[in-house]
């Protein structure tokens, strides 16, 4: 890893023109920082970073399709960022829960040198010191992690997941989920279309779906209660759920509880 | 509090002349029964004055107690006493002062025969008096309690019609701003341009606040201006088109309706796809109603606009139907990629 803080790889995501635009105008005193390109969504945006691997984004929270948040969850070994938005009540309190520097538009020079300063210097530091950083796959200690499982809690993001199969971006609503399933690392999202692998745990899901509509019905299981037709008794504690597509889901003793419950019986 | 009828200038005047007409027919017929003239104009005075004192204190009383529905035999039993009452103080005055004159002794023998007679009348008057202010008051309560309700209301509903129309998107401020001190640095005389669009708008949005109605065209004037800006954020992926029929451009409409329609199909417009993006606002005449369409491209995969009111037009539906009562001017539609607005809007 190069020492110097010389020749930084940055790209620019924001759906806005002139948005873009008064980033690169601020980082024209930044000769060392090297804007590779601009994207104007999400989907360009992965494409961007997997191309070029930068150093730092700057990433607008509002975009179409898929938000900034969800765009960083696709993103394997996510570069720094520098969030920058103009309103979301949900996004800010993300921010601010994690700690995580962001800018709120309109933002002037001053406020945005503080914010790349920042960053440029804790940069330094961990490179000269590189005992400092803390380990990037420890998922415990990874903020952006916690960040965006904070921000998958607000209204718009409960409404859909995204997801990547075969280099391609799927958005999935909610609706359209028969059950989760977990598989190693990853859950398994079952839906009309097919299952999906996404690189989160049960109990990210548990907690970012909405309680009355997915119930967690055993420790590797959750399932959409819109999807039960009919509750079979099976081994002695268990039982299985049958969902309107022919799958079969295993209730365990407390999942039972939890599904009689939302289901009100 | 509802008002004695007596306190109005109007209804005392009819009081006291029916109280009039009463004396002098009084002092008609005791003359026809051989009366001196003297004799019976006291008499009748002194009566009627009486029944009318009590008349008066009976429905002013009522202002303050008014029986029950179930209580009213109590009307009944108050008349019959009040009228005891004000023959036995006619008997106390009238015996006493006019017993010494000439007739005095054939005046007490007359009372005395027209005690049961002068009972019936004044247990009518009394009784009528005392019915008329019943009516009087339940109605004037009555009306009272409607207006409060009427009151309450339309308190309600202008407080939801502001809170309806009070949803200028804080997102769409920021940003507007933010496009201007983009603009600033490198194109001033544009950014200077889009400030003032950003106060037109401003100041409209706060003008219609107290405005009732407002004609099509300025209407359209101020979505233009709304568009513009948001041409301004998004440059070259957003356009528009606006066709207006002539005969429908003076046609008046509630403020602020429109603007969340066509902030609701820029949202689902622009955040929906990644295209280029064209949003299409149509206004004709369509027999009774002015019918406005607004419609924008979205994608079908992964939104499901619900049947009926889709999207965030939930608020728009409620507004119509406060100002209409009618819960049909407002529908959906959904062609391929397109989805379509319409609201109609009453002449």
């Amino acid at each position: 890893m190069s020492t110097n803080t010389a020749n930084i790889k940055a790209i620019i995501i924001d759906d806005e023109p002139l948005a873009r635009m008064i980033v690169q105008e601020y980082l024209a005193t930044y000769p060392e920082i090297n804007v590779l390109q601009e994207c104007s969504d999400g989907f360009e945006g992965i494409k961007a970073i997997q191309q070029w691997r930068p150093d730092l984004i700057f990433l607008d929270i509002q975009m179409p399709k898929i938000n900034g948040f969800e765009m960083l969850e696709l993103v394997e070994e996510p570069p720094a960022v520098i969030f920058t938005t103009a309103f979301d009540e949900y996004a800010i309190k993300a921010f601010e829960s994690h700690a995580v520097d962001y800018l709120l538009k309109p933002f002037n020079k001053e406020r945005f040198d503080k914010s790349l300063r920042k960053w440029i210097d804790r940069r330094a530091g961990v490179a000269a010191n590189p005992a400092a950083k803390a380990p990037a796959a420890d998922t415990d200690n990874d903020p952006t992690g916690a960040l965006l499982e904070t921000a998958a809690q607000s209204p718009a993001q409960q409404q859909r997941i995204v997801v990547k199969t075969g280099g391609k971006i799927k958005i999935i609503p909610i609706e359209d989920i028969h059950y989760l399933e977990a598989a190693d690392d990853y859950v398994k999202i079952h839906t009309h279309n097919g299952a999906f692998l996404k690189n989160r745990t049960m109990g990210y899901f548990e907690k970012a779906l909405d309680g009355t509509q997915f119930v967690r019905t055993h420790r590797s299981y959750i399932l959409n209660v819109q999807q039960v037709t009919r509750i079979d008794p099976y081994e002695k504690d268990s039982h299985l759920c049958i969902l309107q597509s022919g799958a079969q889901v295993p209730v365990s003793k407390a999942g039972y509880v939890k599904l009689k419950s939302v289901l009100g019986l | 509090m509802v008002r004695s009828p007596l306190s109005t200038g109007k209804f005392l005047l009819i009081f006291i002349s029916w109280w009039g007409i009463w004396g002098f027919l009084q002092t008609d017929l005791l003359i026809g029964f051989g009366l001196r003239a003297m004799t019976a104009f006291s008499d009748s005075l002194v009566s009627n004055t009486l029944v009318a004192l009590s008349c008066g204190f009976l429905s002013n009383n009522m202002q303050y107690y008014l029986p029950k529905k179930e209580r009213y035999w109590y009307i009944l039993l108050i008349s019959l006493a009040l009228s005891g009452i004000i023959l036995l103080a006619c008997k106390a005055i009238l015996v006493p002062l006019l017993g010494g004159l000439s007739d005095g002794a054939a005046y007490t023998q007359f009372f005395n025969r027209s005690w049961p007679v002068r009972f019936d009348i004044v247990f009518l008057q009394v009784g009528c008096m005392s019915i008329l202010s019943v009516l009087w008051y339940s109605t004037e309560e009555e009306q009272e309690n409607r207006q409060r309700r009427n009151d309450a209301e339309r308190l309600a509903k202008e407080a939801e019609l502001f809170k309806l129309r009070q949803q200028l998107a804080p997102h769409f401020l920021f940003n507007s701003l933010n496009s201007i001190s983009a603009l600033i640095g490198s194109r001033p005389e544009q950014a200077r341009k889009m400030i003032q669009q950003l106060s037109d708008f401003l100041r409209g949005n706060l003008k219609k606040e107290d405005q009732q109605w407002v004609p099509l065209s300025e209407e359209i004037q101020y979505l233009e201006l709304y568009l513009d800006i948001e041409k301004v954020r998004f440059g070259h992926r957003l356009s528009t088109v606006i066709i207006c029929d002539e005969e429908c451009l003076e046609r008046k409409l509630p403020p602020m309706l429109l603007q969340p329609i066509v902030e609701n199909a820029i949202k689902f417009g622009l955040y929906d796809t990644t295209d280029a993006v064209t949003i299409a606002i149509r206004a004709r005449l369509d027999g009774k109603f002015v019918r406005i369409e607004v419609e924008n491209p979205f994608d079908p995969e992964t939104s499901r606009p619900k049947k009926g009111a889709g999207f965030g037009l939930t608020s728009i539906q409620r507004r119509l139907y406060l100002i209409f009562a009618r819960p049909d001017l407002m529908e959906t539609h959904v062609d391929n990629n397109l989805f379509t607005t319409i609201v109609r809007i009453p002449q």
